[in-house]
């Protein structure tokens, strides 16, 4: 019944009808492919592609990715529309809202030892106060907003924050939602685990172990694709996925899990709140944390990449002494490995 | 039944001499006289059952009036005794019942409450111990501790009172599991916080995590539970005891009717025995209407006034601790979790303080209406009043932190003076108030109905017997008349 039905009304529109249906599904693959989640930020290499790389459309935009940290426009101070906004808030809201971190040690916290008063502090903290005193001429002109790891670009997409400056990766997936700064920071995907722990770095000694990552990392998204694609073993269990990074410490305490993946800056804090656990082996990727921004606010991209040049080269009161003050005591004296390379403005619009 | 007949059958003569004398039943050839031949010869009848001997017995009995006397008093002193019988029985059933409402399922259904709170409390204090950093004041360590061990010491009692298999017995195994586990989250957490280590923090994260997902769920569940083993004792306390009081019925109109025959064959108007057995069956059913319903509607007003009371002041504190629990973590998160209602975004914590709000408020509100007294309105009034100061001065909290000030919003918030801890305090003292008068209302009013049944099983059993005394001397009597 059906059958014959389909088979008369084929005989008419048959021919027309599929290929409208093939040039749909065309057109929505076409379209789809660049929000495919492309892999390996700041790697850089030919392995970036992936298996569907004979797609045109999709090798351009990996092509045009592969150094995402240098995809940010060249510094200005002028005022645009989004400053003129944040700018134009009236009395007690004359302030920049910032989305932070306040479980990462030495880089967005709260000291619960400061005796009463809430201030945030830390690495991250500081770069906050600059941004806001060079824009609103007050550091203090902050609203600090504490964001879990996965809610960075929603709330940067929802308007919900100016900015985001928390140990956020510049990547190419990321490049997508949102727009980033120069690269203030270089980091790595570093593994942690208890002193007594096999696991001696990110090797075969993570065959059937579970793994620790925060729920919307890189770490998560790099230790996926390195399992499907063979670099790493495929007994490794990447199922504990938590709010922030440091919950991964909590649950690596516990038992739950064997060992812990996260930025070698973050990992480095985590050591020094246990001196049970410690980092085994080298950084296995390579990574730069930058200020992530609305992504037509080509305004404030500017303003933050010049205040940013300002910050390195400022040797009294920027980076090099937060840096001091900060990271040293857990990422050791030596700042040059942190440090990122001159920026490149590549971005044109 | 149809055993091979031992008294019967022809002894083999000579044979077995030693084991004649146990065997042939000598009075029955007697009794059958006329019949000369000894022992085997007759055919043996069929036996016949003993119902059949007993109808017939009866039917013989009944064609003479000291029979039919006899019979008449049998049935009198049945009727008595079943009437007395199932009395004792369905008032002891209700009396139990009465008895486990006042002194172990209202108990328990408040304990349950209480664990439910006390959880609830202790998280909260832990979390404003978090918000005041390395300095946790004195008070809130103390509330945190005075919360886990009500918990621990009402979480034994329940599981005292809970039966081996039951459901209530697996939720409190499962809450004694969860408040070690928990505790250990919080004491590391503790320990971070003073060393200066955020990772204080993420313990205190999990263990509220531990604390919402996991024990006050559980604790919720017990709460429900018991809730309906409550109901359940109620239901079998209240119900009238229609059996006895049908057997009652019938037995007094027996009473009168086997009086009356007896007036109108002698002429003589009383018979003491009877009359006697009359009052003692009449006392009996007085009684045992008078005392239930007594009974009945005093359980009903402890239910309407005090259970009902309890339940909705139970539930508004659970809100008002929520709601505080909610208003802490809305300043722990810092912005962290959003919730999208149709186009706009809330803050998740905030969003969940202004629902326990509004449940608070209704609560009051039901509560308010359901307080029967002064004693019992003052305390709810004076926390509606906190309440109403409460949103007022969160209000003006959620403000500052809006406007990026978080020191002024914690201090209105945790701090001293003017902060809301003050008016959640408040609602709390006067909502602990309220209960304890409330309970007080529960108590009286079900202890009164409890009491309104002592006596009635063992006073049912004895007037019973008294009646069926009375039966037997007063059909004594006129059978005598006949010998």
């Amino acid at each position: 019944m059906h059958a014959r039905r389909l088979r008369v009304s084929l005989k008419g529109w048959g021919g027309v009808g599929a290929m409208a249906v093939v040039c749909a599904l065309a057109v929505l693959f076409v379209l789809l492919l660049p929000l495919a989640p492309s892999h390996g930020g700041g790697k850089g290499g030919p392995d970036t592609g992936g298996p569907g790389a004979t797609w045109g459309e999709q090798a351009r935009a990996a092509e045009e990715c592969t150094a995402p940290e240098k995809q940010t426009l060249s510094p200005s101070p002028a005022d645009g529309p989004t400053i003129d906004e944040i700018k134009s808030r009236e009395g007690e809201k004359r302030k920049l809202i910032v989305g932070v971190d306040q479980n990462s040690y030495r880089w967005g916290y709260r000291d619960p030892n400061s005796g009463g008063d809430a201030e945030l502090e830390g690495f991250d903290i500081d770069l906050v106060h600059r941004i806001a005193e060079d824009i609103l001429g007050d550091p203090d002109a902050v609203q600090f907003k504490a964001i879990p790891t996965d809610q960075r670009i929603p709330a940067i997409q929802d308007g919900r924050v100016d900015m985001v400056v928390r140990t956020m990766t510049i990547n190419c997936a990321r490049l997508q939602d949102v727009a980033f700064s120069a690269p203030y920071f270089r980091t790595g995907q570093q593994l942690l685990a208890p002193k007594s722990s096999p696991i001696t770095g990110y090797n075969d000694t993570l065959a059937d172990k579970e793994i620790c990552t925060a729920t919307g990392s890189t770490a998560f998204s790099t230790l996926e694709q390195d399992r499907k694609d063979g670099r790493l073993v495929a007994s490794a269990d990447l199922r504990t996925t938590v709010p922030n990074q440091l919950d991964c410490l909590v649950r690596l305490q516990l038992g739950e899990v064997d060992a812990v993946v996260t930025d070698g800056a973050l990992a480095a804090s985590q050591a020094a709140q246990d001196p049970t656990v410690q980092l085994k082996g080298d950084a296995f990727t390579t990574e730069y944390y930058g200020v992530a921004m609305k992504k037509d606010a080509d305004d404030l991209v500017r303003r933050v990449n010049q205040i940013l040049v300002e910050f390195r080269q400022d040797t009294e009161d920027g980076w090099q002494a937060s840096y001091e003050q900060w990271l040293s005591a857990t990422l050791g004296d030596d700042s040059a490995k942190s440090e990122p390379p001159a920026p490149q403005y590549l971005r044109k619009s | 039944m149809t055993q091979p007949p031992k008294s019967s059958a022809a002894p083999p003569a000579g044979a077995g001499a030693p084991t004649l004398p146990a065997v042939p039943p000598q009075p029955l050839p007697h009794q059958r006289a006329g019949a000369g031949v000894p022992a085997a010869s007759p055919p043996p009848q069929p036996r016949r059952t003993a119902f059949a001997e007993g109808v017939d017995r009866l039917r013989a009995a009944a064609t003479t009036e000291p029979g039919r006397l006899r019979i008449i008093g049998a049935l009198l002193a049945l009727l008595v005794v079943a009437f007395g019988a199932v009395t004792a029985w369905q008032t002891t059933d209700r009396a139990a019942a009465a008895d486990d409402v006042l002194g172990r399922s209202q108990p328990l259904s408040s304990d349950a409450a209480d664990i439910y709170r006390s959880l609830a409390d202790a998280n909260t204090a832990a979390s404003s111990g978090f918000l005041a950093g390395g300095q946790e004041t004195e008070t809130s360590r103390d509330r945190y501790e005075r919360g886990i061990r009500t918990a621990a010491e009402k979480l034994v009692r329940a599981a005292a009172n809970s039966d081996a298999d039951s459901p209530s017995a697996a939720t409190i195994a499962e809450l004694n599991r969860l408040l070690p586990e928990y505790k250990g989250l919080i004491e590391r957490a503790r320990t971070y916080n003073r060393q200066g280590f955020p990772v204080g923090g993420a313990y205190l994260r999990y263990a509220n995590e531990k604390m919402q997902k996991e024990m006050l769920p559980a604790a919720e569940r017990l709460y429900s539970t018991e809730n309906r083993r409550l109901s359940a004792d109620y239901g079998d306390a209240e119900p009238y005891p229609w059996a006895a009081i049908a057997l009652g019925v019938l037995a007094l109109a027996a009473l009168a009717w086997a009086q009356y025959r007896s007036y109108q064959r002698t002429n003589r108007v009383l018979n003491h025995g009877l009359v006697a057995a009359t009052a003692a069956a009449t006392v009996a059913l007085l009684w045992l209407v008078v005392g239930h319903s007594v009974a009945r509607s005093n359980l009903g007003d402890s239910y309407d006034h005090g259970v009902r009371s309890l339940n909705v002041l139970h539930e508004a504190r659970i809100a008002s601790l929520k709601a505080r629990g909610n208003e802490n973590l809305t300043l722990v998160a810092r912005g962290a979790e959003t919730k999208k209602v149709g186009d706009e975004t809330h803050d998740a914590y905030d969003f969940d303080f202004q629902k326990n709000m509004g449940a608070l408020d209704k609560g009051l509100a039901e509560a308010r209406r359901l307080a029967d007294d002064k004693a019992g309105e003052q305390p709810v009034t004076a926390a509606v009043g906190n309440m109403a100061e409460w949103k007022k001065r969160h209000a003006s909290a959620r403000e500052q932190d809006e406007n990026g000030n978080y020191q002024q919003a914690l201090d209105m918030v945790i701090g001293g003076k003017g902060a809301t801890v003050e008016c959640f305090d408040g609602v709390d003292a006067s909502l602990a108030d309220a209960l304890g008068h409330e309970e007080n209302e529960f108590r009286q009013a079900a202890g009164d109905g409890r009491d309104a049944m002592t006596g009635l099983p063992v006073g049912a059993a004895v007037l019973a017997v008294l009646a069926a005394a009375g039966v037997l001397l007063g059909i004594g009597r006129r059978l005598s008349e006949y010998r």
